[in-house]
């Protein structure tokens, strides 16, 4: 391969963020690669695609043989779910480290990887290194960088980097402020069918903000860019995906003016799929008081008013994707005023409990919301996952919905404790979880 | 307006302590009304110290007060120093330049540092909002902001309300008070400071910028927005007049200084729109010619801009008196 001289010796390539990490406080029986035994798991509450139903699931050589109204058979491992629920393994569509202890802790068992690493997934060598970084305990699905260095520039070599693995091509953090470029881009993932996964915010607009424009930005006098800004992006992005018949997701939305955008491009039948985090489903532009940079996200927290359009969006379907958006930053980037902190969160350990959350609320049903944690972004990413169906991957979650704990930013799995849930009170924890029929959290 | 009833400040504010609560001063927004009058009258008696031949007390003899400056300043810095001095306490000033402090761990470093050398009062200067709030909640005295970013910069209030309260005879509060501030509002912490201030101590304030320079959602805070400055000005009983914050500006704002000064620039002739002797004031640094003209600036009988520079080593007198009470273990506050 003729770029092979401009990537450092493997052992440099992720020196920052070593994809695999032991878990803190959690029971892990080894990374054994094989399910050594069947397992069933009975008298639990079978999480399907249309409903919940009471019955037992049955696995073995790594994959679901049988779930419904059955028995286990002799020499099966049992494991009694005393009615708690058994969902599919999370499948956590736009994270920014592979961080297991985190993803494990919160159910998740597969995770899309943005390309904004250090360097950028940008070539076919590291996207098929990290591709296989996680396994066998935790399923890594690259997204390619979609232009060179995430510049927004010149075009990635996306064909080859699909073959190592890529599932997708990502702008990364940035929007593509070149319409040429995007154009072209689309119109070169549509010919390779990938989708390509968008940052909506218009880079004009934004600038250096940190904020989302209005009274709470202003009290505290910190640059702020106007809400809008995410419309723009989206209604341009949109244009031209319908101009190159490209498939196109926004890994976030979270305004009104956005939401709107992509419920009409769905209902005119253009390929657009989207999605949002945690963060702007439960907090709004409040969080940002006192200056507390764990909630210094991108996009920024918006006004009351989106949170609640993000609700609606949840509700009717516009939204297909909730994602953790897990982003560990330590204090390096965290401890520092809030507009010199770095964005982000680390999110994967309240993906789980926030969604359930919005069960408990009557916002959604709950086979809709393993929908959106699991079956439709392993759709997008065009894996056989997320769903209970025989023959399936054993990716399986024993989750009781209603135990409470309380998020400590001092005692996470994660690799730091950015989150702007901390302190907050949640309900619903994981108790066991499965990868390919191995138990990497015990019950 | 009311008149000031002739009554000392420890007759009119609680006891001790329960006057002013606080360990640190680092925005209006977290004061009451009476903390803020109680900061006024403290101040007062340092109007009159600082006017004898001899300035020098030694409330503060033997303290240590550090004035970490991490964006340039002059006016500020040296205020600050004065009053320190002017109550015997060890100032010393640490002059770090922003590009060296804005990164890692440095700031956290810095306050650790301080914390270390055992301060008894550390006054910072910074060029991101909250981080005075940051230093604070790492470093066990008392903090003083003199200005972080474009938030708060709460001494500047208040020397401009001890300024006009002096100007207007010894009122006690600016009940009636139409207040008009102009200039770039968006980049500046003294309009923000001094919002919360006159509308907490009574005044209606007006707020005029070009639309790129007003911040969104000031309507919120209480301000009337403004972007005609005639229409600003019109019966107004004070103007204080912002400076344009270039270096704070990413992108251009204004087409030029000379437009601006066409729109915006407080001139004879405008300020004739203002209630008959309408104050002026200014936070300083003046950039004459271009938002006031030099006439209006040195207008002896409605000028009041030199009178700001003097209180503001007043009102840091009083900050830091009542600010390391509890540490001198002054009756009531300890």
């Amino acid at each position: 391969m003729c770029c092979v001289s401009r990537l450092p010796p493997k052992a440099e390539v992720f020196p920052e963020r070593p994809p695999c990490g032991q878990p803190k406080g959690s029971t892990r029986t080894g990374a054994r690669v094989k399910q050594q035994r069947p397992v069933t798991v009975t008298g639990g509450r079978l999480v399907l695609p249309g409903e919940v139903r009471a019955g037992a699931l049955r696995f073995a050589e790594g994959r679901i043989v049988a779930l419904g109204d059955i028995a286990a058979e002799d020499g099966d491992e049992i494991v009694a779910a005393r009615g708690r629920l058994i969902a599919p393994g999370l499948v956590d569509y736009g994270v920014f480290a592979v961080d297991k202890p985190a993803f494990h802790f919160g159910g998740i068992t597969r995770a899309a990887l943005m390309p904004d690493q250090r360097p950028p997934l940008d070539l076919p060598s590291r996207v098929s290194y990290i591709a296989k970084s996680g396994k066998p305990d935790f399923w890594v699905h690259p997204l390619a960088a979609a232009t060179q260095g995430l510049a927004g520039e010149a075009l990635a070599e996306l064909a080859l980097m699909r073959e190592a693995g890529a599932r997708g091509a990502a702008t990364g953090r940035r929007w593509i402020a070149d319409s040429g470029v995007m154009l072209r881009l689309l119109r070169y993932a549509a010919m390779l069918d990938l989708v390509v996964v968008c940052h909506a915010e218009d880079a004009g607009l934004t600038g250096e903000a940190v904020a989302t424009a209005g009274e709470m930005a202003t009290r505290m006098g910190l640059s702020a860019a106007p809400a809008e800004a995410e419309a723009l992006a989206i209604a341009r992005d949109l244009a031209l995906a319908e101009l190159a018949s490209a498939a196109v997701h926004f890994r976030q939305v979270t305004t009104a003016a956005g939401l709107a955008l992509v419920r009409a491009a769905k209902a005119r039948g253009l390929a657009v799929t989207c999605g949002v985090t945690p963060a702007h489903i439960h907090l709004s532009d409040l969080a940002i008081g006192d200056f507390r940079s764990f909630a210094r996200l991108s996009p920024p927290l918006r006004a009351e008013d989106d949170r609640q359009a993000v609700l609606e969006a949840i509700a009717d379907g516009t939204i297909d994707v909730i994602a953790s958006g897990h982003d560990p930053r330590g204090p390096e980037d965290k401890r520092l005023p809030f507009a010199d902190a770095a964005p982000g969160m680390a999110g994967a350990e309240v993906l789980l409990a926030t969604t359930l959350g919005l069960v408990r609320d009557g916002v959604i049903a709950m086979p809709r919301a393993f929908g959106l944690l699991a079956a439709n972004p392993a759709r997008l990413l065009g894996v056989q996952a997320g769903v209970l169906a025989e023959g399936s991957e054993a990716d399986i979650a024993l989750i009781d919905p209603e135990r409470p704990w309380i998020v400590d930013a001092r005692k996470m799995a994660a690799t730091a404790g950015n989150t702007p849930f901390d302190g907050q009170p949640m309900q619903g924890r994981v108790e066991a979880l499965w990868k390919g029929g191995v138990a990497v959290l015990a019950a | 307006m009311t008149t000031r009833p002739d009554t000392s400040p420890s007759a009119r504010f609680p006891a001790g302590r329960l006057a002013f609560p606080h360990r640190d001063l680092t925005g209006i927004g977290r004061l009451a009304r009476h903390e803020i009058l109680f900061l006024l009258a403290e101040a007062q008696q340092w109007v009159e110290f600082s006017r004898q031949a001899s300035k020098h007390a030694d409330l503060l003899a033997g303290l240590t007060v550090i004035n970490a400056f991490f964006e340039n300043s002059t006016r500020t810095l040296l205020s600050f120093e004065i009053a320190g001095k002017r109550l015997g306490a060890d100032v010393v000033n640490m002059h770090a330049a922003t590009s060296s402090v804005k990164k890692g761990e440095t700031l956290i470093d810095t306050a650790i540092t301080l914390n270390a050398m055992r301060a008894d009062a550390i006054v910072i200067r910074h060029a991101s909002s909250g981080a005075t709030q940051l230093i604070a909640d790492k470093v066990d005295c008392p903090v003083l902001n003199a200005g972080d970013g474009q938030h708060e910069h709460p001494t500047q209030a208040l020397l401009d309300a001890l300024a006009l309260r002096a100007a207007l005879g010894g009122v006690e509060d600016f009940t009636g008070l139409a207040v008009t501030i102009c200039g770039d509002v968006l980049h500046s912490r003294v309009a923000r400071s001094n919002l919360l201030c006159l509308q907490a101590l009574g005044a209606t304030v007006r707020l005029c910028a070009p639309p790129a320079l007003m911040p969104a959602g000031i309507e919120a805070m209480g301000a009337e927005v403004f972007h005609d400055f005639d229409a600003a000005l019109a019966g107004a009983d004070v103007v204080m007049m912002l400076r344009l914050q270039q270096e704070r500006m990413s992108g251009q704002f204004i087409p030029s200084p000379r437009e601006y000064h066409h729109l915006y620039g407080l001139t004879r002739k405008r300020l004739a729109l203002a209630a008959p002797q309408a104050l002026v004031m200014h936070p300083g640094p003046m950039n004459r010619g271009v938002e006031i003209d030099s006439d209006v600036a040195d207008m002896l009988e409605r000028s009041i801009i030199t009178r700001q520079v003097e209180m503001g080593v007043a009102i840091r007198m009083a900050c830091l008196d009542v600010l390391t009470r509890g540490r001198r273990g002054v009756e009531g506050w300890a």
